[in-house]
């Protein structure tokens, strides 16, 4: 399709007609994850897998350029001691970062994500936001993680959020779009459920919980509810979208279970991290320990595990 | 498989690695008496059978086929027990006793499910964390009762009935048994409870707590056997009252060897629940209910939704998400903490299942199954869907018994009710909308003991539970499971 005709092919639909969503159940089919037993080989396989899904990110407003050169450092070598390790699929900072981080990483696989559009509240005007995107964009970023305007979807102007995105889209050019949809403001999973619904007929690559800035961040219940939108929508538009929980999920056991809920609720196709991201900043070293605990039996202190 | 059209694919790439629960931590004998008056004791005609693991069709233990002259013996105990100690005890110490049963069980819960799961087939998921909790929760729940009888039947006198001879099935082995000791202890009678021949070893663990909780010999006796068994319990003069789970073939003959005689009765039999979807439900919770619904317990479940009415304008979606979700279904070695779908409890109930699926398809019915890969060794069923039946088909109107669903559609509101109640049973009902008020008008319409809202296969020991039609007489659970085990008389 070119891209005129994609472009075309974006209405936004008729958001009452997005399937309702029963919490009660949600938590249900969240806790029956939770049940499954992952070990041996499913579990080591699992570990690196998540490695590769990792957005490894820093977004605090004392980066500096150093500590930025360091997180790429720590992408690329994520723990040089156990041989064969995966790096992870993304660093993601701050637009005035992306320089930086191109440099760093330059000549590795490993894209550059950049938050823009006012992150994290969006609370700006659309054209400080479409500047904000194509400055991360021409600073060479390959993904940008844009916000979605809460305030206007909560109060039901579906139309501008909807017009936003498609705009945002626009500006990114060649670079993939992830929508955060901060999960925690929405209040409820109908509402998710719709705005993930809206964010992918808007041209959305990646759908993403949270912007990690408010509580609560990504949870299992939110995801589940988003994977399953992303299910329909492949379903009737065969095109796939990606997923990325972000923030909260700091543990190995914990990103299992999202792994799990990725494996039955989409299948084999998205459990890669061109299709499944982990925004998190502290996982990749629990699940270092646990590799390391796999392969000698036994468990380092955490002071083995460079921070960053 | 995924395919260039469909990424919709769960098959190959990352699987789970066997998690089995170890078996290490349970004691099982090799060969298990009666418990009669207290201890176990070797039947008088030294007839002993096997007890399998349909699993793989091992031998788990030998046990005691007690004959009549076993089962006069036991209610003879019984009546000892109920006119000696136990109908005299003052109530709160009878309490005393079923909470210390409760607590055994809590305490030896890891080895009471390893062992369901090993005598009956179901997935140690399953045992682990609804069977064994629920089986303590209605110990703990009716010993609540036990001093408390004035306030359940205010202005009244509760007296208890004498000896209750309790008949139970094999998809709940230990929760049944709780079922029927519990209530029956707090109001003050003894009992003579049988377990299903396939699956008594959870039964006589039960009794080892009982006899370790230091209740007076007696009251609780257990005698394993197959239908003679249960015939000589029905037909004994000493009992006061039967209690029977189970096919509602045998419930007839049940209440029809107690015509005329002066013992009460509850009987809890078969069913062919309707779960009825709405356009406006919250369709992927729906899709789980129904998952919930009809393959829980490998389907053996007398309340199971194993039929599916599903309203036309979401049908093809329903039905494509079903098939999707049944791909994910893990079927196999029951003690595997990921396994979700364990054996067949037996293959006599294999092929009860296996002639309904060559019924369903010979009446026209297509048949869609998961395809998952089979353990060679056991007995197995894939979970199974019929699209295109009818009120007419015999796959939509007897029990299966199985990991079997029938669906149909319906367009109108009065339709799915029509459907939902053509039915001789009238056990459980599910009903699936957004919609607060089309949940009230569907439960007032069905026909049925117990109907689920959103949801489906909720058990809570303060929940009464019982049918409607042919599903049975009389409740258990909550309240009402007390009022079958007394008779109520002035202050």
């Amino acid at each position: 399709m070119s891209v005129a005709a994609v472009k075309k092919a974006r209405r936004l639909p008729d958001l009452s007609c997005v399937p309702a969503v029963d919490e009660v159940g949600v938590n249900e089919r969240v806790a029956r994850f939770q049940t499954r037993s992952i070990k041996k080989s499913a579990k080591v396989e699992a570990l690196k897998l998540i490695l590769s899904m990792i957005d490894l990110t820093t977004l605090e407003g004392q980066d500096t350029a150093g500590k930025v050169r360091q997180l790429c450092q720590k992408a690329i070598h994520l723990h040089d001691a156990y041989p064969g390790l995966p790096h992870v699929a993304a660093v993601c900072v701050y637009p005035n970062m992306v320089s930086v981080a191109k440099e760093a990483l330059a000549g590795h696989d490993i894209r550059i994500a950049s938050v823009a559009t006012a992150f994290p509240s969006g609370m700006s005007s659309r054209k400080v936001k479409l500047e904000d995107t194509r400055t991360a964009v021409a600073a060479g970023a390959d993904e940008i993680d844009m916000v979605i305007s809460r305030g206007e979807f909560l109060a039901g102007n579906y139309r501008y959020v909807f017009d936003e995105i498609v705009a945002v889209k626009e500006a990114c050019g060649d670079a993939h779009l992830k929508v955060i949809l901060e999960t925690g403001e929405l209040g409820t999973l109908d509402r998710v459920r719709r705005a993930s619904v809206l964010a992918m007929h808007a041209g959305a690559d990646f759908i993403k919980t949270s912007t990690g800035k408010v509580q609560p961040a990504a949870t299992m219940q939110v995801t589940l509810v988003m994977l399953q939108a992303i299910r329909d929508y492949y379903r009737d538009t065969g095109r796939m979208v990606g997923m990325k929980p972000a923030g909260g999920i700091s543990t190995s056991k914990l990103a299992i279970h999202y792994l799990v809920m990725l494996h039955e609720t989409l299948g084999n196709a998205w459990m890669t991290p061109e299709w499944f991201r982990f925004g998190a900043s502290s996982l990749a070293n629990d699940v270092l320990m646990q590799l390391m605990k796999q392969s000698t039996g036994l468990y380092q202190s955490a002071d083995y595990f460079s921070k960053d | 498989m995924a395919t260039p059209e469909n990424k919709l694919a769960f098959d190959g790439g990352w699987a789970y690695d066997p998690a089995p629960e170890s078996t290490d931590h349970i004691s099982l004998k090799k060969r298990y008496g009666l418990f009669i008056g207290g201890e176990f004791v070797a039947p008088e005609n030294s007839r002993y059978f096997d007890t399998i693991n349909p699993a793989n069709e091992q031998k788990l233990a030998r046990v005691a086929e007690a004959s009549e002259a076993d089962v006069d013996r036991a209610v003879k105990a019984a009546r000892a027990a109920y006119s000696g100690v136990w109908s005299r005890m003052p109530a709160k110490e009878r309490g005393k006793y079923i909470y210390r049963i409760a607590r055994i069980m809590q305490e030896r819960a890891r080895e009471f499910a390893a062992i369901e799961s090993l005598d009956g087939g179901k997935p140690i998921r399953e045992s682990r964390d609804i069977d064994v909790p629920l089986a303590a929760a209605h110990f703990f729940y009716y010993a609540g009762w036990a001093d408390k009888l004035d306030y359940a039947f205010p202005g009244q006198r509760a007296k208890p009935l004498g000896v209750a001879g309790q008949i139970i099935p094999w998809n709940f082995p230990l929760l049944m048994a709780a079922w029927k000791i519990a209530p029956a202890l707090a109001t003050g009678n003894t009992v003579v409870l049988k377990p299903a021949e396939t699956t008594p070893l959870t039964a006589l663990k039960l009794a080892e707590v009982i006899a370790d909780a230091g209740l007076p010999p007696g009251v609780v006796n257990i005698v394993t056997g197959a239908g003679k068994t249960g015939a000589a319990i029905v037909n004994h003069p000493g009992v006061d009252k039967i209690a029977f789970t189970g096919s509602t073939n045998v419930g007839r003959i049940i209440q029809r060897a107690l015509a005329g005689t002066r013992k009460k009765y509850t009987l809890e039999l078969g069913g062919k629940a309707a779960n009825v979807v709405f356009a406006d439900a919250a369709i992927d919770q729906a899709v789980e209910g129904i998952v919930n619904g009809i393959f829980f317990n490998q389907g053996h479940v007398c309340c199971a939704g194993s039929r599916l009415l599903v309203q036309e304008s979401v049908a093809d979606e329903v039905v494509a998400k079903l098939k999707e979700r049944m791909e994910t279904l893990i079927v196999g070695d029951p003690l595997d903490k990921n396994t979700d779908i364990g054996a067949i409890n037996s293959s006599m109930q294999l092929e009860k299942i296996q002639s309904y699926l060559k019924i369903g398809k010979e009446e026209g019915g297509e048949m869609h199954q998961s395809a998952c890969r089979l353990p060679k060794k056991g007995y197995w069923c894939r979970p199974t869907i019929f699209t295109g039946v009818a009120q007419s088909n015999r796959v939509v109107q007897e029990e299966i018994f199985g990991p079997v669903l029938a669906i149909q559609t319906f367009r109108s509101f009065d339709e799915a009710l029509a459907k939902a109640n053509n039915t001789p049973y009238g056990l459980s009902g599910g009903v699936w909308t957004d919609k607060g008020a089309k949940i009230f008008k569907m439960t007032q319409g069905l026909r049925a003991g117990v109907v689920w809202a959103n949801t489906f296969n909720k058990f809570d020991p303060t929940s009464p539970f019982g049918g409607y039609k042919e599903s049975g007489v009389g409740r258990e659970g909550g309240l009402h499971g007390l009022d079958a085990y007394v008779k109520l008389g002035a202050r």
